[in-house]
């Protein structure tokens, strides 16, 4: 109990150093940014903005800055439910993404989470499997 | 542990952010049109400002205004603003009604407003005011309220009809809606209880589905429809397709945001307009196949026979209502055409968003006698909309008021625009 109360805050000294020295490569974002701008960018708009009463936005929202087994399952899944957030509800039905490999899922929301403003860890593409193998 | 790591990982994420970059907004300054362009000897003044998600307008003969929201003020869902001492300011607001929603009209003594799966209708007195605003009739029920275009616009003609639009909750009928590559199911199973306009009576309570005609089908989803008294028919104007581009072998996002057609049609009963079997190409002027089903962008199999459009506006700018101008105030090139308020696109990205403004086509004897121009630009209060996030103001409602000036009511911040005409 003890080495954990000593060993927590060390931690994490150590994750706030690490995420801010340790920027998101740059060919993940370009990598990333294509599969935006073939499949999100239509919906969720070139600033991430999305699309008022339609499309939620992207930007420092608990959905992109949140748990990210969840950010994955929207991927993998699709969103039909009326989703609120700050106030505004947004009605249009994403379709599942699953066609998208690991590499190109992980890479596009590191990519969104760290654009428009967010910042964010990456998200790997072992995490993508990982959620993959247990979302039916 | 692999979780508790990403949990920690977040909570620093989310702390050690700091870069907040807002859109940067050009607001339109100080023009004595508050903002909008307009053709000469028109001019244009903000009623109310900021009331919140004014949706549908109507203009009683008293020059009071009714306002259908998409959220609740307060509880209330309608409001009823009047300039009483004439200074050109709002200095009356009622509230009432429980619900959300688009549709509003007024027709022989009765407003009628809809919430996105009922309609109801409310007895007016002399001066058109709601006598009984807390017990209204329910004319109509259980309609398909689906995620997508669930707005259920009204209008009524002169025989005790009430003509209602019943969007389709689906892009194009696919198996996965909006789904890269996902075909078309067929024969589409939504044009039973959606995807056209329905009618029933006005006079009728609880009237389901069963009680109803389906007068129009093949409209993806009309927002805005309004009868035409010169000739006696219904016109309406569809939100087009989106999303071609989900077929990249056939369409790129450029063509996705050209090609596909905002369209209007005179609705004569019993006609197809083609969704979600066809779409109209402005740039080859003709009906063609969808992708979903088989479609390349040239076949017109199973297109053929469709009613075609009256009108295509350009894809994606989101025609969200429909007058015709009946009023003596405006020069006669107006009279008995129709004004169409464009929400604006969204469906264009990453080229630039185009809309926002309201159009005026010139009508002679209930038909198109010239090409469709802009009437009233600049909602947006920005040069360039790249994202809808942007804009400052979208037009949604139109309406006439007694005096034959145009109403124009703004969903994002809630502006009432009322445009008047001085030779």
């Amino acid at each position: 109990m003890k080495r954990i109360t000593v060993f927590a805050p060390a931690l994490l000294i150590v994750i706030i150093v690490f995420n801010k020295i340790l920027p998101i490569d740059k060919a993940t974002m370009e990598r990333g940014n294509k599969v935006y701008m073939q499949y999100c960018v239509a919906c969720h708009q070139i600033d991430g903005g999305g699309v008022p009463g339609l499309n939620p936005p992207l930007e420092k929202t608990p959905h992109v800055l949140g748990s990210k087994t969840k950010l994955i399952q929207i991927v993998l899944k699709g969103m039909n439910t009326h989703e609120e957030i700050d106030g505004e509800t947004y009605s249009n039905s994403m379709a599942p993404h699953n066609h998208l490999t690991d590499q190109q899922i992980s890479d596009v929301l590191t990519y969104v989470r760290n654009s428009f403003g967010n910042k964010a860890t990456a998200i790997t593409p072992g995490d993508v499997k990982y959620v993959r193998a247990r979302t039916k | 542990m692999n979780k508790y790591f990403f949990s920690l990982v977040l909570v620093i994420a989310v702390f050690t952010n700091d870069s907040l970059t807002p859109i940067e907004k050009k607001e339109t300054q100080g023009s004595e049109n508050v903002g909008l362009k307009l053709p000469g000897g028109f001019s244009a003044s903000m009623l109310l400002d900021s009331i919140g998600k004014a949706r549908h307008i109507v203009v009683t003969k008293k020059d009071a205004i009714y306002i259908k929201l998409s959220k609740l003020i307060s509880g209330k869902g309608i409001l009823y603003i009047k300039d009483n001492n004439g200074d050109g300011k709002i200095d009356e607001i009622k509230s009432f009604g429980n619900y959300i929603g688009t549709g509003i009209t007024i027709k022989d003594d009765y407003l009628y407003a809809s919430s996105n799966d009922e309609v109801f209708r409310y007895k007016l007195n002399e001066n058109e005011e709601v006598i009984n605003p807390d017990l209204p009739e329910k004319i109509i029920t259980g309609l398909i309220n689906g995620r997508q275009h669930n707005t259920k616009s009204l209008v009524l003609d002169d025989k005790g009809n009430i003509y209602v639009n019943i969007g389709s909750p689906s892009n194009s009928c696919q198996e996965i809606d909006r789904g890269h590559g996902s075909k078309g199911i067929d024969p589409c199973p939504i044009l039973d209880s959606a995807g056209g306009i329905w009618q029933f009576r006005a006079d009728k309570l609880n009237q389901t589905y069963k009680d109803g005609v389906r007068y129009a089908t093949g409209l993806r989803n009309v927002m805005g429809l309004d009868w035409n008294y010169e000739i006696n028919e219904l016109f309406v104007v569809q939100h087009g397709r989106d999303q071609l581009d989900m077929f990249p072998e056939h369409f790129s996002a450029k063509q996705n945001a050209d090609i596909p057609a905002e369209e209007m049609f005179m609705i004569k009963k019993g006609v197809n307009c083609g969704w979600p079997y066809c779409y109209f190409d402005v740039q080859q002027n003709k009906k063609v196949l969808a992708p979903e089903y088989g479609g390349d962008g040239k076949k017109t199999t199973r297109c053929e026979g469709v009613e075609q459009p009256i009108v295509a506006f350009p894809a994606h700018v989101a025609p969200n209502a429909l007058l015709f101008y009946t009023g003596n105030m405006f020069p006669e090139k107006y009279k008995n055409g129709a004004f169409v308020a464009f929400h604006g696109s969204w469906n264009r990205s990453p080229e630039k968003q185009e809309g926002y403004y309201v159009a005026f086509v010139p009508f002679k004897n209930g038909k198109p006698s010239g090409p469709w121009e802009v009437f009233a630009d600049g909602f947006a209060g920005v040069e360039t909309v790249m994202s809808p996030k942007q804009a400052v103001h979208r037009p949604c409602g139109l309406a006439q008021g007694p005096d034959g000036a145009l109403y124009v009511s703004d969903d994002v911040k809630g502006t009432i625009y009322k445009i008047i005409y001085k030779k």
